[in-house]
Order: C-alpha cells, then structure tokens, then sequence
C-alpha cells in the first residue's frame, strides 16, 4: 500500500463543484480524498504550491494511427505525447489499417496501451464494416472488447438510413453515435474554408453548410429515435446555433470544439502551410467567436485535439496535396490559456470541466473527477510556466503543428495515471 | 552581336523583390517598376536574332509541371534573349513519376546551379513552396487558380500602350473568373493601377465574396459592355471544374461569347483581350479573336519584353 500526498495546490475539480487550496490523497491506483487526514501517513508528498490540482485530462479525439499508419505515431508514442500534455485519458478514433470495427480490434487496442504504460486509452469503435458506410458493425462485440463510442469519423455516414439505425442499436448499450459532420459531395475536392480567403487564394472551399446539413441531419434522426449524438469537432456557428437549439429542445446531444478552431482562422492560410490545414477547416473570425460563445454557456461540453498526426514527408507537400490534419496533445493546455483563459473568456474551473467530467460523462468513463474512490488520474498544472513551443521536442513521431514557434504560458507539470507519477514534477524539461 | 547593351535596362531602378509570387503582393510603384522597365525592352524584344547581356552568366530554370505553351516558350526566349543559360524541366519528362515530390526535384535542380527558378504548378501556392525551401529566386509561371502574376503584368502592359494609361479606365473581366489565376491577377494589379473593375460570368463562376476585391459583379454581359474600354475574355477552365457549372457550352457561348453582333453594343475603340488558349466559337468567335478590336497578338509579343523585365529586375535584386 502507498499513499501520496499533493500539498498545498489549488484543487478544482468541477465534479464536485470545488476550487479551494488543500491536500489531496491517493492510496494505489485509487483517489482517497481531500482535506487534512491526521490519521495517514504519505509515502510521497509533493508540493503544489502556486500549481493547480485537476483531475487528469481527458481527450476524446485522438488518431493513435496504431495498426496501419506506425511511421505517423503508435500508441506508445501517442500515449507520450498525451502524457507531454497533461492528459491522463485518450479515446481513439477508428480510422487504421484495419479499421477498428470488432471486437478484437478494440481489445489489441487495450493491449498496446498496456504495454506502453502511458496513458489510458479508450477505443471508438466504427459504426459500420470497414467504416464502408455500408452495413452496422458488430456493435455488441466492439462494446465487449472495450469500445466506449461509435464512428466512423472522417468518412462520415453518408446514409441517413444507416446513422439512424446506428442511434437505435447504440442504444441498447448505452452507447454514443460520434458524427463527423461533413457532406462530402458539397466538400469534395476541398482545401480550405470556402469564403473570401479561398476565393483570394484559389483554393477549392469547404462551405459552412456542408457541415451544417450533416449536424440538422443529425440532430433530426437523433430526436426520432432518442439515441444519444455527439457532434465531433464542431467548426462553425451555425453548428453551435443548431445544437443549441436542438439541447433547449431536450434532444439527446453533446458537441466538442478542438483547441484550433477557437484560435485559427482560415487567414492563415495565405501561408500556404500545409500545418494549417484539417478538416473541418479553419474558419472566420465570426465562427472563432461563436465557439467561445458555446463553450462559454455549456452548448459546447468537451475541448479536444483532433490529434492527427502525420509524418513529415507527407505533409510537405503542395497545399492541395497533403492530407488534412494537426497533432494538439502537447500543446492543448497552453493554447486553452492563450485563447481562452488570459482573454477572460473561460476560468480555469471551466476550462477543466471541458477537458474532464464533462468528455469523461460523454464516453461513460469513471474518470475526469478527484471524487474518493475513483481512479487516481490527477494533473497538475504549473500556469504561469512560460515556455516556447518548439515541435522539434515532442513526443509525439509527428511534427505537424501550426503552433511551431508560439512562446506560450501553462504546461503540465507533473501527470499522474492510475496512481503512478507519469510525469515527475518539472519532469516537462521547462524550467532547469 | 547586340545592340544598345551600353545602357543597360532596369539598372538605374529601385527594386527589392527576389521572387514574383503573385501580384498581389506588389505595391503600385512597384507595379509601375515592371511596366517602366518592359517599356524599354519592348522595341529591342521585335527585333529578331539580337541578343543583350543583362543576364549573361545566369542560370534560369523553367519548372513546369503542367502544360503550357506560350508561358514556357515565352519565359524561355526571354532569358535566352538577355544571355542567361536556360533549362527547361516539364512534369512529363521528370522524375516526378518515380515518387520524388516537388520540393526535392525542385532542390535537386538548383543544386545544379539555378539564379532563378520559374515555376508552374497545379496547386495553389506551389511557388512559395519552393521559395520558402530554395535559395534561388522564384517566379510564379501560374499556380492553379491562384495567380498568374507575368500574365497580369502583360495584360496590363498591353493596355497601357494601346490606351495610354491605366488609371480611370473600366476593364471587364468576363467568363469563368472562379477558376482563373488570370482573372486574381489582373483584379490584383488593375484596382491598384486604378482601373475600375468589373468582373462579369454566369453566377456558378462568379465566387460572391468577389466585391471585397473590390471590383462590380455583374451576370448580363450586354448590359455592362456599353461602359467598358476594355474586355479581358477568360477561358473556361473545363480542367479545374466539376461538372455541373453550367448547362451547355452553347448556352455558355450564348450568354458571354463575344460575335461581331455583340461587339456592336461596345464602344468603337474596344480594347479586347484574351489570355488563350481560347476555346474558338466558345468565348471568341474567329472573326472576332482575329478582327481589329483583338489585342490577342499583341499581348503575346508584349508578353516577351515584360518577362525579360521581370528577369532582370530579379536577378538584379539577387544580386543585389
């Protein structure tokens, strides 16, 4: 039996609806609880003065790219990145070489992760066969393997025939349906946001509304069969206004915003740089604004990375030839304090609610909470840390970020997953 | 074996570029920089077998991975016609086909000794690509529907010797302006020139944040035609399109070809230009492309003075 003890940090945790400076405990791999115990004795105490105390994070979008695509990244170096950034728990997306579409798919997933020892991972599984779009997959075996959610990510679910019969089935297992909102008629060919900077550049436009349909499409079927929905990386403000009005309706829905779209705009482009580009792309200003809008009142639950790694030599490539996507995990936290918490839109408190509870509530996990008895995954933040972000440096076997160079302020300071110290304090290598 | 090569063109300019990317990133007076300095080529590149110097000892590249004809021939002779030594790479003969990308030929050409790297590409933004990752200097030879920054220079050079002057004139620029780099730079160089732009094509081709380019949009060629000194006629980019644009080609031609009928609604000293190839009978009718309002001739031998300038403003800058 060891116990640990965190000092003198200020703990939120938005579970329980607290933020106060005290003492937390973790006996094992479990959380003991906060305030003085007279009656323990640690075998570790770490000191969090002028730190903040969270649950450890959670990031429900992540691309491991493990089986398929190992020269982008593997779960082992994944889970580091994830460790990097202060997250404790990954959900990962179905789209390798096999698709993660059975049972024992979701369970090799399982495998690496303990084998890697990093961070917790927890398998998306594909709604349909080969994520062919074609027929269900076998649902009932992917929830036994370990799959907490279903999608078919980025090739989205072109029949409305089969989303909808994938909201029924997913309820029997309490499951939810993830949508990656995207007509991909109206996208096809698509390099960037279609508006006045791609019209400039000349490059093919994704319009707003092609994911727009997707989202009303989505909330419509999810509100005839009462299934549970969640929109991935929601990227404009008419998908906020559709899901806001569709929660005020008391339809079954969540939606996440990625770290990018409530920092970037589609300007950046006119670089030209492939790290820029992702689908969804990078929008206006109005849809920047419009996600803080979101997270701000609670139409938005989750932020997450859309962590999309992609080895370098495909990336640099022509514009319209490089594959869509960025790595996030290890620079989610000082981009949320860049964007979000230093212009005030967002408190740390809510800031963590959105990369916790609320991602762990949307895939039923027993995680993102310090409450006693749950599994002792804590970050602590150092929030005034200035550091330089240099992609050179990560962890993760992509370099493909647009945030190369940013001197930014927040980092993990010290991660701890399921009781053991992942990452030691000042261990980020930013302060010597 | 030259002529006049005592005074040599373009030296006693003010520039600083070491690449032409696109023309919007120019400034006015260095717009006008270009059109000064192809004013004093224009006679000498008339004159055949005659040869200048600005570039001798120059290596300058033509890397072209899609087809063009008059671009690639024109940029060649030009850099022949000031002395520099000339390679010209197309996508058909190149190693591109064995898996290398872009940047790596591109790298590899240049480490053979290149001053100046003249580039098409498909993709937008392909040269500055290669400008970001090479030392030599690049010029944007037209890069998808992005720019086309010597075709701009010469559109606007070839109405600036027939009409004198580019401020004040009303320049229509008609067909399919959401797939032409042509259409972006000349929109680019015109509105700073101060030319009043109208960019006229069926609404499919039209892209709605046009007015922020600061240019009129219209759909009824006849109605602005009147207004008009000059008309730039685009071609359709049947290549970049998807389908479904629009209806038919006769429809098309019906709408926004130019016939002698149509030309009569025009003013008598209608300036019309076209960047070609042009789809003959589609945007032009052959009596048109060859009668007196056409310029189409002229821009192609304007093409060659203003290329020679834009070569030795840059190897000069690169010198520099």
């Amino acid at each position: 039996m060891t116990i640990l003890r965190i000092t003198n940090g200020r703990i939120i945790d938005p579970s329980q609806n607290l933020d106060e400076v005290g003492e937390l405990w973790l006996q094992d791999s479990r959380l003991l609880g906060i305030g003085p115990r007279p009656d323990l004795r640690a075998d570790r105490t770490i000191d969090a003065t002028g730190k903040i105390v969270s649950p450890g994070l959670i990031d429900i979008h992540v691309h491991l790219r493990e089986p398929g695509r190992e020269e982008d990244e593997t779960i082992a170096t994944g889970t580091a990145a994830a460790l990097a950034g202060g997250v404790t728990s990954v959900a990962c997306m179905p789209n390798t070489e096999p698709a993660l579409d059975s049972q024992a798919a979701a369970e090799f997933v399982y495998l690496q992760a303990e084998r890697a020892g990093n961070a917790n991972v927890f398998p998306i599984g594909a709604i349909t066969k080969g994520r062919e779009g074609k027929e269900l997959a076998e649902i009932g075996g992917l929830v036994k393997g370990g799959a907490v959610a279903f999608t078919d990510d980025g090739t989205p679910v072109m029949s409305a025939e089969i989303m909808r019969r994938a909201l029924e089935y997913c309820q029997m297992f309490d499951k939810p349906v993830m949508d990656h909102c995207e007509d991909l008629e109206l996208t096809r060919g698509g390099v960037m946001h279609e508006g006045f900077e791609s019209m400039r550049l000349g490059l093919r436009g994704m319009p707003a509304a092609a994911e727009e349909v997707m989202v009303h499409r989505d909330i419509a079927l999810a509100e005839i069969t009462g299934g549970r929905l969640h929109i991935l990386h929601v990227s404009t403000a008419g998908s906020v206004d559709l899901i806001r009005r569709a929660k005020e309706r008391g339809v079954k829905v969540t939606g996440e915003v990625c770290t990018h779209h409530f920092t970037l705009t589609d300007a950046c482009l006119r670089t030209f740089d492939s790290n820029f580009k992702m689908s969804p792309p990078l929008r206006t200003q109005a849809d920047v604004e419009a996600m803080i809008e979101g997270l701000k009142d609670g139409t938005l639950d989750a932020i997450v990375t859309d962590h999309a790694p992609h080895a370098p030599e495909k990336k640099m490539r022509e514009l319209d030839q490089a594959p869509n996507g960025i790595v996030g995990l290890e620079t989610l936290l000082p981009i949320c304090v860049v964007s979000l918490i230093e212009p005030g839109h967002l408190t740390w408190p809510q800031v963590i609610e959105r990369r916790t509870i609320k991602p762990a509530q949307i895939i039923g996990i027993d995680r993102g909470t310090l409450k006693p008895g749950a599994p002792a995954d804590v970050t602590i933040i150092d929030p005034q840390a200035e550091w330089t972000i240099d992609c050179q440096k990560f962890r993760s076997k992509s370099r493909n970020s647009p945030f190369g160079g940013w001197k930014v302020r927040g980092r993990a300071w010290c991660v701890i997953v399921n009781g053991a110290v992942k990452v030691e304090p000042e261990g980020n290598g930013y302060r010597v | 074996m030259s002529i006049d090569t005592a005074r040599p063109v373009g030296k006693s300019r003010t520039w600083h570029q070491r690449h032409l990317l696109g023309l919007e990133d120019l400034s006015r007076p260095e717009l006008e920089t270009i059109l000064d300095t192809a004013e004093e080529f224009a006679e000498f590149s008339q004159l055949p077998g005659q040869k200048r110097t600005e570039l001798k000892g120059k290596t300058v590249v033509n890397l072209f991975f899609e087809p063009s004809t008059r671009t690639r021939t024109s940029f060649s002779l030009a850099a022949r016609r000031l002395s520099a030594d000339t390679i010209d790479f197309t996508a058909s003969s190149s190693s591109l086909s064995k898996g290398e990308t872009f940047i790596d030929t591109a790298k590899n050409i240049e480490a053979m000794g290149a001053d100046l790297m003249v580039v098409r590409h498909s993709s937008p933004g392909a040269p500055y690509l290669l400008a970001r990752h090479l030392a030599c200097g690049v010029v944007n030879a037209g890069d998808g529907a992005h720019e086309h920054p010597t075709q701009g220079l010469l559109d606007v050079f070839t109405i600036r010797r027939a009409k004198g002057r580019i401020e004040g004139l009303t320049v229509g620029l008609v067909g399919d302006i959401a797939h032409s780099r042509v259409a972006r730079s000349n929109i680019h160089a015109l509105t700073k020139l101060g030319a009043k732009v109208i960019v006229c094509g069926p609404s499919t081709l039209v892209p709605p944040w046009m007015p922020q380019m600061g240019v009129e949009v219209a759909y009824c060629l006849d109605n602005i035609l009147p207004r008009c000194d000059v008309i730039n006629v685009l071609r359709i980019q049947f290549e970049r399109q998807r389908s479904g644009l629009f209806p038919s080609i006769r429809e098309y031609a019906d709408l926004f070809g130019f016939n002698n009928e149509r030309l009569r609604r025009g003013k008598p000293d209608l300036l019309l230009l076209a960047p070609g190839p042009i789809n003959r009978g589609v945007e032009l009718t052959p009596d048109v492309a060859d009668g007196p309002h056409s310029a189409v001739l002229q821009q192609v031998t304007n093409g060659l003075a203003v290329r020679m300038a834009v070569l030795t403003l840059l190897c000069g800058a690169s010198m520099g």
